[in-house]
């Protein structure tokens, strides 16, 4: 379980102060599949560094299953929108970065790690022989690794052209799937969003806050040109059409 | 996105594939494209010969390239050639090592320090501007002409480019990696290994590189400033006799010597950068 608790982030600036986040409060159940959605600035990126660890600077509380989060681990596995890869080492090495290849059960999981995000025959192969998708899978592989309790993923297929991320997608819900990691995922693409969520939390900038959380209860695969699909999708839709018209929206408006 | 991984391997190839079709192209003259560098250094040389059989040229001044040829293989059967070329080698290298290994690890140690880098880095940059040449006279009045003295002058010419690119390498180790290793917990020494040295290491070569250059410029100058072996000492000693010829196979062995240390250094970066894309290579090999 992961729990935020009037949360909120200060962003000291030379005209005065940004308040990138103001009160979130927020509760994702192990196992979770949840998406953020929001224009540039809403924080939406922010609060995936937070949880992540990588930026103590905050006010409130963040805890996971129960204990409050200090500093990176491989707890909070992190997806970043570039794959991020050690471009000196292969694949597999990669995946195990500084677990031990000669550890037997290292080897063996790493294999499966491999044959999950289907990248079999790419072992040896080095980063840059790799195109944008299967690189970005290489990352998803080293963080299930280390079995993290939440998997936190920055707009990571933002980079990737329509085909591939169509594909990434159904890749990161066989996975989901597979093992249940929960799942944290901040995009910009309302379908994507829809599409991988059980719940979407649509974000508002200035100050960064939660405007609504839209539960999507569709059945996995889902049919993006079907008629559920699209309700949905038009409610998140009207949502940001109202942010439009009011740009100063109501304050922390959580779950 | 290849769902068909051997498809993408192929790929891969692929990319590389018209770069070996360029280098064994062939354009004018017919003569592939590695051959065309030595156009010019064989037309010198019959040029130079021609002169030299029509006694345009004074042979005490420059002989002609056959003459310093059967000079060389006179002097290499006589093993002459060798023990000199072996003195020179085991000054150059050992002169090499102390000051690379001293440049590496001070370079790491700034690079990776910040008290360090401020209390070090300023003085050392200090010293690189000393033109190594004037720092002789006193080499010699502290440690006379000996092969210590010798050695060290080598060490402190070969130190600087190790240790200037061995910093800068290190601190070019990208901020983003940085945080993939906070993130999966690397403890201190997987930091260093698993990310600053790699990072660093086209640096550390270059360095390399031009530290073994420098390495035979003060070898040759130690050696001319007295010994009684090595080819600077045979260059010197050729001079004194006159022996433009033997001069000139000096100048050719100092030339050969600092091909081959550079192919060496060549032959590493291909080994450890292996993991860089193809088209870097010409990169490197600009430079």
């Amino acid at each position: 379980m992961l729990a935020i608790q009037g949360l909120t982030k200060i962003f000291p600036a030379p005209a005065g102060e940004v308040v990138a986040l103001r009160d979130i409060r927020l509760e994702i159940g192990p196992g979770r599949l949840v998406t953020f959605i929001g224009p540039s600035g809403c924080g939406k990126s922010t609060l995936l560094k937070i949880a992540a660890g990588l930026d103590a600077s905050y006010e409130g509380s963040i805890t996971l299953d129960g204990r409050p989060i200090e500093g990176p681990s491989v707890e909070k596995g992190v997806i970043f929108q570039e794959p991020r890869l050690f471009p000196w080492w292969t694949v597999e090495k990669n995946i195990a970065a500084n677990a031990s290849l000669r550890d037997a059960a290292v080897r063996r999981r790493v294999g499966e790690l491999i044959e999950l995000v289907r990248l079999k025959g790419f072992e040896k192969a080095y980063p840059s022989e790799l195109s944008g998708g299967m690189a970005q899978r290489v990352a998803i592989a080293r963080a299930l690794l280390r079995r993290p309790k939440v998997l936190l993923l920055d707009e990571p297929f933002g980079a990737l052209d329509a085909f591939t991320r169509a594909h990434m997608q159904e890749v990161l819900l066989d996975i989901w799937q597979a093992d249940r990691t929960t799942m944290l995922f901040v995009t910009h693409d309302l379908d994507e969003a829809v599409f991988l969520g059980q719940q979407v939390v649509i974000m508002n900038p200035r100050p960064g806050h939660i405007r609504r959380v839209v539960s999507v209860d569709l059945p996995y695969p889902r049919q993006r040109t079907g008629a559920p699909f699209q309700e949905i999708r038009g409610v998140v839709l009207r949502e940001f059409e109202k942010v439009e018209e009011a740009p100063v929206p109501d304050p922390g408006a959580g779950i | 996105m290849a769902a068909d991984p051997q498809a993408a391997k192929a790929q891969a190839r692929a990319v590389t594939a018209p770069r070996a079709e360029a280098a064994r192209q062939r354009d004018w003259l017919g003569l592939p494209r590695w051959a065309q560098g030595w156009l010019l250094p064989l037309a010198v040389l019959l040029v130079w010969e021609a002169a030299a059989r029509a006694g345009l040229v004074s042979p005490a001044m420059l002989p002609a390239p056959s003459v310093i040829a059967a000079s060389a293989l006179r002097l290499l059967a006589s093993g002459e050639l060798g023990e000199h070329a072996w003195a020179s080698f085991r000054r150059a290298a050992a002169g090499f090592l102390l000051g690379g290994a001293t440049g590496l690890l001070l370079g790491l140690f700034t690079g990776l320090g910040r008290w360090a880098q401020r209390l070090l880095d300023p003085s050392l940059q200090m010293l690189r501007t000393v033109p190594l040449l004037a720092v002789i006279p006193l080499f010699i009045l502290w440690f006379g002409v000996g092969e210590f003295s010798k050695g060290l002058l080598i060490a402190l010419g070969a130190f600087f480019p190790v240790y200037f690119h061995t910093y800068l390498g290190v601190r070019s180790a990208e901020a983003k990696l940085y945080e993939v290793t906070r993130v999966l917990q690397f403890t201190r020494l997987q930091l260093v290994r698993g990310l600053i040295l790699p990072a660093a290491l086209p640096n550390i070569l270059l360095g390399a590189r031009l530290s073994a250059g420098v390495s035979w410029l003060m070898l040759s100058v130690a050696e001319m400033m007295g010994a009684s072996e090595g080819i600077g000492y045979m260059i010197q000693d050729a001079r004194v006799y006159a022996q433009t010829d033997l001069v000139f196979v000096g100048i050719v062995l100092f030339m050969l010597a600092g091909k081959l240390t550079d192919a060496g250094v060549r032959r590493l970066e291909l080994r450890w950068l292996r993991w860089r894309r193809p088209f870097q290579d010409g990169k490197e090999k600009g430079l």
